[in-house]
């Protein structure tokens, strides 16, 4: 039985002879630049901050780091060496059987109460800074990267004076000095995932911050000495690969944990055979975001932009692979596309920028590179006309329609603003397209049928499924992979428990 | 008999359009809100929204005098010369001869509201007759209401038969479905509602959020599922409609976002009053505050700007 609509609208007589519509995203209303003023307080230099205090490198080397939007040096950031990591290991040691490991859980939650509270005191200064030192949209570390931060910080804080009912039946005590490398795409937020609940738990904790992105992790030390919190809880040594390595083994550690890319994981997981030291890994991911023909396409359009677009791409868990049911394979692409035109890349302080700066040089080779495989494996790449500014890391929003499960940009974790888009024909198909991957960290869901959500979410092998949305984060939501996407979890009552043993 | 029913009705319109989820669009406009428009950008914004404004009055205490008072003001909004005229004055239809003769040679035109505004709850008989002596009065645009009755029964057909007869009642003037959406309830029923005036309305009519009656008005929220059903429906047959949002928006600011979303969803060629309208009456001195402010760097006092109504 035909439907009324259809019946009308053939009634409706079609108009030969003019162009087919088009929408126009002209700049006929352009929006003037709306620079983000606030002071990011930037210095010169940063040393290390070990046991309480700053201390230049001992062998007094320093390196640049770049704002990725300019190409301009912001300040020098001291590399550490092993010798600065054992300090660093040692005073945190220290803090743990002096102070730290003894403190009952209520004064520790004093303590963490107070660095989120004077986290958000200094908020826009913080956004501002998370923005020049890593290049994502003002917009999104004034909304998300630092008010996430803090809500971290204030969960775990509420945990840590109820650690007797963390484990029914069981009793928890801390591990004791933790190491922690974590990535530049959420240098603040990535922090407070690995500080807040072992702070709450009782350890004390040397962390390596990425070497793009150590300013915020040394500004965030300054909250550290403003809250009092006791000498050598925290300690942050900054340097590229070889520090990081010096943190994950060094013998007093008695857990790591690390947060980048798997093929890192895999070289600290090797180093780490043999030895009694816990681990936890959250590494890459190729997640696949799945549109079926009954969902609200608009929606899940927007779901999609949000899933790879958010933060250039850089997230582990970005819907990298659009998996669309073929009937609506083209209206979703062609309003992908709508989308995708008045997305407004450029300057990142600017607050109306929906796309920043690529992180790095060597980054942005990178996506360059996996897009130029993409194009010659033969898939179809779509990218909007929008301007880029001259100088910086600039990269378009791209998307790749026609890939197939054998293509590298359906198979390798880009790491920037690049979909893949497949197609599937029935449910079973989708599942297995979405699971045929060596990660396993997230994927998206889109329909109206309520069912068929509940049965995705148990069949795709990904720590987090979300519906009907993408990219929701909260603290008391435990965040992980499967597979080649790491183990252990973080945020919530499991990932406090990754910081414990049961005693 | 179960495929006659109402819900297999709305079912197979659904089908076809397909549905909306209401999270998605909220965190799609709320986008919208974090927009910073400043410097030339708000100037051209402030006085683009002038130009889109039907200035409004519906009360029971209409008076030709209150009319006229409302028609200098559309036409002049400020001693500043350098403002626009608004697009249109919105009144209700005894009221239509009024407007029709102080707005006189100007361009703005004369909306007359009518199928028992705002209710509907009149025989379609009486509802048709109302349009075209609001049409013989002078009225360059009409404003009608759906059978918000008939389509939560999932009479659909009847819904748009009646637009279809208020089209050709309207002759050669132009019609604003309203959708009344605040009794529709859903987006998905927004949507839907969309879709069957659109079918039988003409390229350049408009539809419409609510009357300005009830509790929920516009917002960000239907603006959008309404832009979002125009695109599809344009892109789908190549005929344009606008929108106008009706009620609740008093702000320059609120204004300023609305018009975000038209730029970001339907794009320049909604950019204009033939496409675009705000039902509004407060806000206009709003948008002249503004635009002052942005000349002087000070707000002015809030009675340096003449009064002339204070309906939604």
């Amino acid at each position: 039985m035909p439907s009324l609509i259809s019946e009308r609208r053939k009634s409706i007589p079609v108009r030969r002879g003019r162009a087919t519509p088009e929408l126009i995203f002209g700049d006929l209303w352009e929006f003037d630049p709306a620079p983000e003023t606030a002071d990011p307080k930037l210095q010169p230099r940063y040393d290390l901050f070990i046991n309480g205090a700053f201390v230049p490198p001992r062998a007094g080397r320093y390196f640049d780091s770049i704002n990725p939007a300019n190409e301009q040096k912001l300040a020098d950031i001291a590399l550490a060496d092993a010798a600065d990591v054992d300090a660093a290991y040692r005073a945190a040691q220290r803090a743990f059987t002096t102070t730290w490991g003894k403190m009952p859980g209520r004064e520790r939650a004093k303590y963490l109460y107070r660095i989120a509270r004077l986290l958000q005191d200094r908020a826009r200064e913080f956004a501002v800074a998370e923005t020049l030192d890593g290049g994502k949209p003002i917009k999104e570390s004034r909304d998300f990267d630092v008010p996430m931060t803090a809500a971290h910080f204030f969960y775990h804080a509420g945990w840590a004076d109820k650690l007797d009912y963390v484990a029914p039946g069981r009793r928890v005590a801390p591990l004791g000095v933790v190491g922690q490398v974590i990535p530049w795409n959420f240098p603040l937020l990535m922090l407070a995932w690995k500080i807040a609940p072992a702070l709450a738990m009782g350890n004390c904790v040397v962390l390596k911050p990425a070497e793009t992105t150590s300013i915020t992790c040394l500004k965030f030390a300054t909250i550290l000495q403003d809250a009092g919190l006791p000498p050598g809880v925290v300690n942050f040594v900054t340097g590229a690969g070889e520090t990081g390595a010096a943190v994950m083994a060094h013998p007093l550690a008695a857990k790591v944990a690390f947060t980048g890319s798997t093929e890192v994981g895999k070289a600290i997981l090797r180093s780490l055979a043999g030895t009694e030291k816990k681990m936890t890994l959250e590494l890459g991911g190729k997640a696949a975001n799945i549109v079926f023909d009954d969902a609200p396409l608009d929606q899940a359009v927007e779901g999609i932009v949000n899933g790879i677009f958010f933060n250039q791409g850089h997230v582990c868990c970005a819907g990298s692979r659009l998996l669309v049911h073929e009937p609506v394979a083209d209206r979703v692409l062609a309003k992908l596309k709508h989308r995708m035109r008045v997305l407004r890349v450029g300057d990142p302080l600017d607050k109306n920028t929906d796309i920043g700066a690529i992180n790095s040089k060597s980054q942005l080779e990178k996506i360059k590179k996996l897009v130029a495989s993409g194009v010659k494996e033969g898939a179809e790449i779509f990218q909007p006309s929008c301007r880029l500014p001259a100088k910086g890391y600039y990269f378009r929003p791209t998307v790749f329609s026609g890939v197939t499960m054998s293509h590298r940009i359906a198979r390798e974790e880009i790491f920037g603003p690049v979909l893949s888009v497949l197609t599937f024909r029935t449910v079973d198909e989708a599942v297995e397209r979405a699971n045929n991957t060596a990660y396993g960290l997230s994927a998206g869901v889109w329909t109206d049928k309520g069912s068929r959500i509940l049965k995705m979410s148990t069949e795709l092998k990904a720590g987090v499924v979300w519906a009907n949305t993408y990219n929701k984060f909260d603290p008391t939501s435990p965040f992980g992979g499967y597979k080649e996407s790491g183990f252990g979890r973080e945020g919530g009552r499991q990932g406090l428990l990754d910081y414990a043993k049961l005693v | 008999m179960l495929v006659r029913s109402a819900s297999a009705a709305l079912g197979r319109l659904l089908d076809e359009i397909g549905p909306v989820d209401c999270v998605g669009v909220e965190e799609r406009v709320a986008k919208y809100t974090t927009r910073s428009i400043k410097k030339g950008s708000k100037r051209w914004g402030l006085q683009l929204a002038v130009t889109m404004i039907d200035l409004t009055t519906l009360e029971g205490k209409d008076t030709p005098g209150k009319v006229a008072s409302l028609c200098r003001k559309a036409i002049q909004p400020h001693d500043d010369q350098s403002i626009p005229s608004v697009a249109a004055v919105c009144v209700y239809p005894s009221m239509a001869r009024h407007a029709r003769k102080h707005l006189g040679t100007s361009t703005i035109k004369v909306a007359s509201v009518a199928t028992a505004f705002p209710s509907g709850q009149a025989p379609l008989k009486t509802r048709l007759a109302e349009v075209r002596a609001a049409v013989a009065d002078g009225a360059d645009e009409i404003d009608m209401v759906i059978n918000r009755g008939a389509f939560l029964a999932g009479e659909f057909a009847r819904v748009q038969d009646e637009i279809a007869a208020v089209v050709e009642a309207c002759g050669a003037s132009a019609l604003k479905v309203i959708l009344e959406v605040s009794e529709l309830e859903t987006f998905d029923n927004i949507r839907a509602a969309s879709f069957l005036a659109m079918e039988v309305i003409r390229a350049g009519d408009f539809i419409k959020t609510s009357t300005g009656k009830t509790s929920l008005n516009a917002t960000l929220g239907n603006n959008q599922v309404m832009l979002e059903a125009i695109r599809d429906f344009y892109l789908d047959t190549n005929i344009a409609i606008g929108m106008k949002p009706a009620g609740g928006i008093r702000t320059a600011k609120q204004a300023l976002h609305f018009l975000v979303a038209v730029k970001e969803t339907l794009g320049d060629a909604w950019l204009t009053n033939k496409r675009y309208r705000f039902g509004a009456s407060s806000l206009l001195n709003d948008l002249l505050r503004q635009i002052e402010k942005e000349k002087t760097g000070a707000y002015q006092a809030p009675y340096y700007f003449s009064e002339a109504a204070e309906s939604y």
